[in-house]
């Protein structure tokens, strides 16, 4: 090993270092920031350490050179762009379309080792689950981000035949495979495997519904992350496959705890066909069932009385653009003196932790937001329980057998001394049952828009209590 | 298998099972960050991206180069990017109540 490559290694190494120092400080908000920049640094090593080794072996061509710093300056100014233009709602769309190029780029990564059949065994098959793993997560990607852009419909895409063909795609993908890790394969086994690879993507999403997002977003940043780990085995390049290893591993953590918090097996989610889609629809339910329906300004004297008040943000809220009015009834409370928390359910929103970003976009302070064990703990304490934009992670139904979502964790809004609900109609929620909180005699349903309904109430509380 | 497959072998799992364990603290507040970031990082695909346009010297190899350049530098630049930007929303409680306070 030449005392270049032996440099370059050990830059790797740091490289390395830096993602899981960055990625560990990740564990607390205040050192998050700096975490990322750790691990930015890694990043610029790793680049940097690579530039030495080209320059250093001098066998790339000037043209090789013009490729490589125009693609880099194309993609460089489309992040950029994508990155400071995206608002925080479109973060899932965002983070699935940079899943997609990850993937698609590791992907394409593998497959000059793979065209000339000569490499060893060791090298052909990493290449080929490369290909595989990375052309399934671009084309899934790609759908998931549209389906959440509201490009492709939100709701689950079945239609007959639909396994017989995703086998169809698996076992063509896995002949192609096979073909190729024996070394028979060209170009062509090549093509056969990146394209039954890339429909297989498509028809692994296309019948997940909108609010199975968080699984697949997970998910499919567990299959980047998988592929770049083979693109390190088939490049012998160790960061590569640490960083692979790592992103697998979150990827993997964040899919667990998603699919738990909906109480469905991935398995389950992956089948798809399940659900409504975005907006949830349905017809008015509750045949017969009292509620009781609120002014804006009963409301208000509730909360503006209240010495404890629990917020219950979900996906509506985001969706009716009212973090900002939200945190504006909440100022306008804690002013006189209530204590205000948010509770939020892990699948509150389209990805992992997506409510928590809008509410810090608001100006929330992260020591406000709760998770569910503790916003569970403080909810029996709570005099009121607002609900904006969040049906089915509060309906005590789930704590009863026999239903649709029997067993999903629930934050307890029920148990809170009062709840008001705002919510535009008595329409269902993503898995189309009526929500037993709405007919608790202790609710008052507030029937507006999230914004417009915060704006009224915060008016209210202010008229008020002036 | 050769000692080199096995050595990396090791280096993979090993990885994981520390991913496992630093990625299991990071709690669910920080959760979409955390995705982002892991996204980021695996934008070090570019270093695989630079060595494919190293060796290229057809012109399909050079498409390939170019559009896993393109494709690697926009996954890590604007992940790292929007990441920070995400990051420097989460607020400290002290931040918020001195706002609080100053209206």
């Amino acid at each position: 090993m030449s005392t270049v490559e032996t440099l370059v290694r050990l830059a790797y190494l740091a490289a390395a270092t830096c993602f899981v120092l960055g990625l560990h400080q990740m564990n607390a908000p205040s050192t998050a920031r700096r975490g990322n920049r750790l691990s930015i640094a890694g990043m610029l090593l790793a680049v940097a350490a690579t530039l030495v080794l080209l320059v250093d072996s001098g066998g790339t061509t000037a043209a090789g050179w013009a490729v490589l710093s125009a693609g880099a300056v194309v993609g460089t100014v489309a992040g950029l762009w994508a990155a400071r233009a995206v608002p925080m709602t479109a973060m899932p769309q965002l983070v699935s379309l940079f899943n997609a190029v990850g993937g698609g780029a590791a992907a394409l990564v593998a497959i000059p080792e793979l065209a000339p059949p000569a490499d060893a065994a060791s090298v052909r098959v990493p290449a080929a689950l490369d290909i595989v793993i990375g052309a399934v997560t671009f084309a899934g990607s790609l759908v998931a981000a549209g389906k959440l852009q509201g490009l492709v419909p939100g709701r689950p895409v079945v239609f007959p035949g639909a396994r017989v063909v995703g086998g169809g795609l698996a076992l063509a993908a896995a002949v192609a495979a096979g073909v190729l890790i024996r070394g028979y394969g060209g170009g062509a086994a090549v093509a056969v495997l990146a394209a039954a690879a890339l429909a297989l993507g498509v028809a692994l999403v296309l019948p997940i519904g909108g609010a199975d997002m968080p699984v697949v977003i997970s998910l499919l940043n567990a299959f980047t992350g998988t592929a770049v780990a083979m693109a390190g085995f088939v490049t012998d390049n160790s960061v590569l496959v640490v960083a692979g290893a790592l992103v697998g591993a979150s990827g993997a953590i964040l899919t667990a705890l998603m699919a738990a918090a909906m109480n469905r097996s991935l398995a389950a989610i992956l089948v798809g066909g399940y659900g409504t889609g975005d907006g949830g629809g349905g017809p008015a339910g509750s045949a017969g069932a009292p509620v009781r329906a609120v002014t804006a300004d009963d409301a208000a004297i509730q909360l503006a009385y209240a010495r404890r008040v629990v917020v219950v943000p979900g996906y509506g809220l985001a969706a009716a653009q009212a973090q900002h009015a939200l945190h504006e009834l909440a100022t306008v409370l804690a002013s006189r003196g209530t204590e205000v928390t948010y509770a939020i359910h892990p699948v509150a929103g389209r990805m992992p932790g997506h409510m928590n970003v809008l509410l810090a976009e608001a100006n929330v302070p992260y020591s406000q937001m709760q998770e569910l064990d503790a916003a569970n703990a403080t909810l029996p304490l709570a005099d009121v329980a607002l609900v904006v934009g969040a049906n089915d992670v509060t309906n005590p139904a789930a704590r009863r057998p026999g239903n649709a979502i029997s067993g999903m964790p629930i934050l307890d809004v029920d148990r809170a001394a009062a709840v008001i609900v705002i919510k535009r109609s008595m329409g269902h929620g993503y898995a189309g049952i009526d929500n037993e909180l709405y007919t608790d005699p202790k609710t008052g349903m507030l029937f507006a828009d999230a914004r417009a309904g915060l704006t009224a109430l915060t008016a209210a509380v202010k008229t008020l209590v002036g | 298998m050769s000692a080199e497959l096995l050595a990396t072998l090791s280096i993979f799992l090993l990885a994981l099972l520390v991913g496992f364990e630093v990625i299991g603290k990071v709690p669910a507040t920080l959760h979409t960050p955390l995705m982002s970031a892991t996204n980021a990082i695996h934008g070090v695909i570019l270093v695989g991206a630079m060595l494919v346009a190293s060796v290229a010297d057809t012109a399909a190899d050079y498409a390939l180069g170019f559009v896993v350049a393109a494709f690697a530098a926009m996954n890590v630049v604007g992940g790292y990017v929007v990441t920070d930007r995400m990051l420097g929303m989460f607020q400290p409680p002290s931040k918020a109540v001195s706002e609080a306070s100053k209206r």
